[in-house]
Formats: C-alpha cells, sequence, structure tokens
C-alpha cells in the first residue's frame, strides 16, 4: 500500500533503522548479558584484567573446570534458601490478585453504575491515593503492627499489599466495567434479579478480559514491590525481591555476588514469560488511562 | 444504583483503603509531631571506703513505664521539623547569611539530608520526565514504521525494561556500568582514564542514574504514543499530502496535534512515578552520592534504631511534595470526569 508519496527517503529510512537497531540493543542486551554472566565465576563477569573473559569464561574455566557453572544458582537457591522467598512471593502473588480483584470488581461495578456524584468523588479520593508513595505509609504501619503483634507475617503484607492496590484496580475495573452496556444487568433486574444476582449471572460471565488485564498489573505490583515488603516482612518471610537486596548487603564475600546476580535472572525468568504471553493484555492496560483521558 | 446496593459493593474496597490508606496517612502526621521520650536520668549516691559520690544513671523503670503511659512520645510541635534533618530551619538561616552567591548556597546546602534528598529528587523528576517523552515517541516513530511482522518481538523487548522489577533492573545496569563491568570498562577505555569509576563520582552517578530512569520508563511513553499513532486519521493525513504538505509538515500539524493529549497524560503519570525514585539508589548503591525523599524514609525506618517520628515527618513532607505536583491531575480529572 505504499504509494510513491507515502515512501520514504533512504536517508530517512536509515536513521529510523539505526534507532530501532540502538534501542533493541539497550533494551534487551542488558538482560542476555545478565542471563550470560549468571552461568560465570566473579573473576570472569566482573573482570578487572581483561573484559573478553566474560566471553571465553577464562576464570570459570580454572576455577571449576567447565566454561559454565551453576554455582550461582546453587549458592542462591539452595545456600541461602531462594527457594523460600520464591515460595513466599508465589504466596504473596497469589493471595493479592485474587483479593485485590474480588474487592476490585465489586467496588468497580458499583462504581460505573452509580450515577449519584459521591462515585465520583469516591474515585477521586482514590486517584489521590494512588499518588501517595508507598513507603510513606510506612511509618504509619509500623507502631501499629509491632503493637497488634502481626509484624513480619505474610498475610500483613498481603492485606497491606491489597489495600495499596485498591486504587488503581478500582479505576481500572471502573473504566473497565463502564464499556459494558448497563442494559444488560439492568433487563436482568427487570426480570426479578437482585442487584448482586445480576451482577453475579450477567456481569461476571463478560467481564473476564477487563479482569485479567487488571490481575496483571496487580501481580506486577505485588512481584515488584520493595518498599513495603522489605519492611513488615522479617527475615524467614522475604519475598524475593527484598532477598535479592538482602545479598547485596551481606554476602560481600568473593564469589558471593553471583548469588545475587542468579538470583536477580531467577526472578526476572517469570516475568518474561509473563510478557511473552499477556503482551497484548499489557500494553491495552499501559494505555488504558491515556484513551480514557 | 441504589444508595444501599452501592454501600455494600464498595464497602470492602473503601474499608481496606480507609483502614491501609487513610489512617496511616492521619498516624504520620500526628507522628510527626511527637518525639521519643528521653530517658528518665536519676542521680544515684555510691558510697564507698573513700567517701560517697554522686552519679547519674538511666531509671529503665520510671523509663519503661512513661513510655508505657504516653506510647507515641513527647509532644514537640514542629520541633522534628526543624531539626537538621529535615528543613534545618537555623542552618538554613546561617548558610543563607554566609554565603557569597546563590551557587555557593545551594552547594552548601546540599550537605544537609533533606535538601539534598529534595535536591536530587528534584532534578531526577524534571530530567527524566521530559527525556522519557522524548525518548518514547521517538521509539514509537521507529517501531511504526517498521514492518508489521516485526512489531510484535520490538514491542515485547521495548517493554521489557519497563515491567521487569525496578530493584532488579538497576542491579543489572549497575553490574555493567560498575568499573569491572562491560560498560565500566568501556567508559574507561573511552574516556581514556583508568581511574574512572561510576561509583566513585557523583556527577557519573547521577547521569546513571537518569539513564536509568529514562532506559525504564521511556517504554510507557512509547507504548502510549505507539497506540495513539494507531489511531491518526489517514484522512486527515491525505488531505494533508494532497493539498502539498511536507512530511515534516504532516508530522507537525497532523501527528503532534493528535498525541498532545497523550503527552499531558504520560507527563503527570511521569511526573508522580518519578517523584517517588527510590530502588535505583538501592540498587546502584548511590547513598553517597545520590539520596531521595523516599530513600530519606525508608533509612530512618531500617536499621537498629527506627527512628519513626523522623521517617514520619519526611513522609508528611514528601506528601506534600506529591499534593503539589498532584493539583494540575486532580483539576484536570474534576474537569473532565465532573462533568459527567
Amino acid at each position: 500500500m505504499a504509494s510513491k508519496a507515502q515512501r520514504r527517503p533512504l536517508a530517512l529510512q536509515i536513521v529510523l533503522l539505526a534507532t530501532l537497531v540502538i534501542w533493541m540493543i539497550a533494551a534487551a542486551f542488558p538482560f542476555f548479558w545478565t542471563l550470560w554472566g549468571s552461568f560465570k565465576v566473579e573473576a570472569d563477569f566482573f573482570s578487572l584484567t581483561n573484559w573478553d573473559n566474560a566471553l571465553t569464561g577464562e576464570m570459570t574455566r580454572v576455577e571449576t573446570g567447565g566454561a559454565f557453572t551453576n554455582n550461582g544458582y546453587y549458592g542462591a537457591w539452595i545456600q541461602e534458601e531462594f527457594w523460600r522467598a520464591a515460595w513466599n512471593s508465589t504466596l504473596v502473588c497469589l493471595f493479592v490478585v485474587s483479593v485485590s480483584l474480588t474487592l476490585g470488581t465489586l467496588g468497580g461495578y458499583a462504581l460505573a453504575r452509580s450515577t449519584y456524584r459521591y462515585a465520583f468523588w469516591f474515585l477521586l479520593i482514590a486517584l489521590i491515593f494512588r499518588a501517595l508513595p508507598p513507603i510513606t505509609l510506612v511509618s504509619g504501619y509500623l507502631p501499629v503492627f509491632f503493637d497488634l503483634n502481626i509484624w513480619g507475617y505474610l498475610p500483613t503484607a498481603i492485606i497491606v499489599l491489597v489495600a495499596i492496590n485498591q486504587p488503581f484496580t478500582l479505576w481500572m475495573l471502573h473504566s473497565f466495567f463502564k464499556n459494558i452496556p448497563a442494559e444488560l444487568d439492568e433487563s436482568a433486574m427487570v426480570d426479578g434479579c437482585t442487584r448482586f444476582q445480576a451482577f453475579r449471572h450477567v456481569i461476571i460471565p463478560v467481564m473476564w478480559p477487563g479482569v485479567i488485564t487488571t490481575g496483571l498489573f496487580s501481580f506486577l505490583l505485588a512481584y515488584n514491590d520493595f518498599a513495603v515488603t522489605a519492611m513488615i516482612l522479617d527475615k524467614q518471610n522475604q519475598t524475593m525481591v527484598p532477598k535479592i537486596a538482602s545479598f547485596l548487603g551481606t554476602t560481600q564475600t568473593k564469589g558471593n555476588v553471583m548469588f545475587a546476580v542468579a538470583a536477580v535472572v531467577s526472578a526476572t525468568a517469570p516475568l518474561f514469560v509473563l510478557i511473552m504471553f499477556f503482551q497484548r493484555q499489557i500494553v491495552s492496560g499501559l494505555t488504558a488511562g491515556a484513551v480514557k483521558g | 444504583m441504589k444508595h444501599s446496593a452501592f454501600f455494600w459493593f464498595v464497602l470492602p474496597s473503601a474499608a481496606a483503603m480507609l483502614l491501609f490508606i487513610f489512617f496511616p496517612t492521619v498516624s504520620i502526621i500526628v507522628q510527626s509531631f511527637y518525639v521519643e521520650h528521653e530517658q528518665v536520668i536519676i542521680e544515684v549516691e555510691n558510697c564507698g571506703p573513700f567517701g560517697c559520690q554522686t552519679a547519674t544513671a538511666i531509671d529503665q523503670e520510671a523509663t519503661a513505664a512513661l513510655r508505657e503511659e504516653q506510647p507515641l512520645g513527647r509532644f514537640a510541635g514542629l520541633e522534628v521539623y526543624k531539626d537538621r534533618n529535615h528543613l534545618a530551619v537555623n542552618e538554613f538561616g546561617e548558610l543563607w547569611a554566609q554565603s557569597d552567591g546563590i551557587g555557593d548556597f545551594i552547594g552548601d546546602l546540599m550537605n544537609l539530608p533533606f535538601y539534598k534528598a529534595l535536591g536530587f529528587t528534584l532534578t531526577y523528576t524534571f530530567v527524566v520526565t521530559p527525556l522519557t517523552i522524548v525518548f518514547g515517541f521517538i521509539i514509537a516513530v521507529a517501531v511504526n514504521s517498521a514492518a508489521r511482522l516485526f512489531r510484535g518481538p520490538l514491542i515485547f523487548f521495548t517493554l521489557l525494561p519497563n515491567i521487569v522489577t525496578p530493584l532488579i533492573g538497576g542491579l543489572i545496569l549497575f553490574w555493567m556500568v560498575d568499573a569491572r563491568g562491560v560498560i565500566g570498562t568501556a567508559l574507561r577505555w573511552l574516556a581514556d582514564d583508568p581511574s574512572l569509576s561510576v561509583k566513585a563520582d557523583t556527577g557519573l552517578m547521577w547521569t546513571m542514574l537518569m539513564v536509568y530512569g529514562v532506559w525504564s520508563s521511556a517504554p510507557f511513553a512509547f507504548i502510549v504514543y505507539y497506540a495513539g499513532l494507531q489511531t491518526v486519521s489517514k484522512d486527515t493525513l491525505e488531505a494533508a499530502r494532497i493539498d502539498g504538505a511536507t512530511r515534516w509538515q504532516q508530522i507537525r500539524h497532523v501527528v503532534i496535534p493528535h498525541l498532545l493529549p497523550l503527552t499531558t497524560f504520560i507527563a503527570l503519570i511521569q511526573l508522580m512515578d518519578n517523584f517517588r525514585v527510590f530502588e535505583p539508589i538501592i540498587s546502584f548503591n548511590a547513598q553517597a552520592h545520590a539520596t531521595s525523599l523516599s530513600w530519606a524514609i525508608f533509612n530512618d525506618l531500617g536499621g537498629e534504631t527506627r527512628q519513626l517520628s523522623s521517617a514520619a515527618a519526611t513522609s508528611v513532607l514528601t506528601v506534600i511534595g506529591v499534593a503539589i505536583l498532584l493539583s494540575p491531575v486532580l483539576v484536570r480529572t474534576y474537569r473532565s470526569y465532573g462533568k459527567a
């Protein structure tokens, strides 16, 4: 369909191609480099003498006998018990996503259907809450959590993350429910359903695309959180991100920085898979606010 | 929807936000006006073979009792806000009186913890936000010009820096720019300076933190612009071409006006997010050169002594900063939704 008038001049074509190549290197190369380096020893990945040691695995061969080693992974997962953090992260993400979606769909649905002015104020307040950096709330949590003796446990972190997640979830689901025609549930109510029955039998079956998109972002928030989980979970209950941060502080002896490298690669892998499968939903979620205005 | 139905539907969500967002906000405000009790000192008389001496000691019981009685601590008013670690009113005045010029004054001010954090946070916010928008736009135009077949993988890799955990993304970059890492080595070779190290140089550290900021947020601007480019009206573009508009004129007068509302959206979201910059400072181990407001709160709360009052005061100041940044968003939302 490229007519002559639309065809780009060669110079422009080259500039665009160069931009793409440079950006792709900037975006993807760090991840592949770290993945590659995680199978080397520290003396190769952080090489003072010769940078191409990282490629050839010079020191890795000297220290372990092969060009690749899984010492970093062994050290992180078994020796430093990263599996425990991975399990904690799984639990936190699972519960945060399911609880925040449950609360969010109920609230978002009501906000989309209410015609009263207070629904608007509710959303505006949620927007203000969305803008608060979570770390500013932590000094409000700590004294109370110490007092009630609930500091350090996973359920506490889950509830806090659900609450922090609510404003965003409400906004996303509210704009999504607005796009489902109100006639659908109203006709069910004319036929004698209560509001909740209409929601349960008419809305729930058609809401999944929006719920999945919102769920992805709830997952990312729970998975990526550092500020809150680092502050309100104790050592045994740490999730992956605070655990990685603790590798940096405590295990500075030789070779152990590779534990952190291996842990970083392990924690990135699920995100990689997630984007691969849900690229379309992530794109639509990121642009949702912009289209809505 | 009836009032009662609305009430029951939003109740769980509202309760969660009330308990874990609203109350903590009130609590940090209250807390910031109190300081921890000082230890109760008593005088004890020690009598030995060479006569009696008075010494001071800490009355553990009385201290504990006092703390039990008033758990919030001693009411201090604005004391915490005015101390050296926050607004540093006295130091501010002294510096102002002594300084030779505005540059000198700002330089000295950056030695005070709060102003150091504020200085970096504001610089970061107002440098990274425009750069994010520019780079996001350029990448969107480039991807949009690529063959349809390649767009899927291109978008996949573009999303990576944005989706990946901030702490992890920061670490991945930091390990590469480390003096012993691949980019660090390359930089030393390029600059022909074997002692060059990001860890040792404040200017380089600030630059790297901002490079990280742009790297991780540009994909967000990209995706919004890319979606916007798909909806540019083909008819208007064609009409412009028929009227003899050059390529640049088409972009200037058709595409850019179409994308302008998206730019305000990106700018507002980015201002809010960049203002809370925190994880990269941990990843880059940058606290000697750059701190942010969020980092200052985290630092007060961590460690042996949890300085709750100090953290609360910084939190309140941060919330005030967010409120100032947020006001245009609120006005905009009020205008667009309030009418409906």
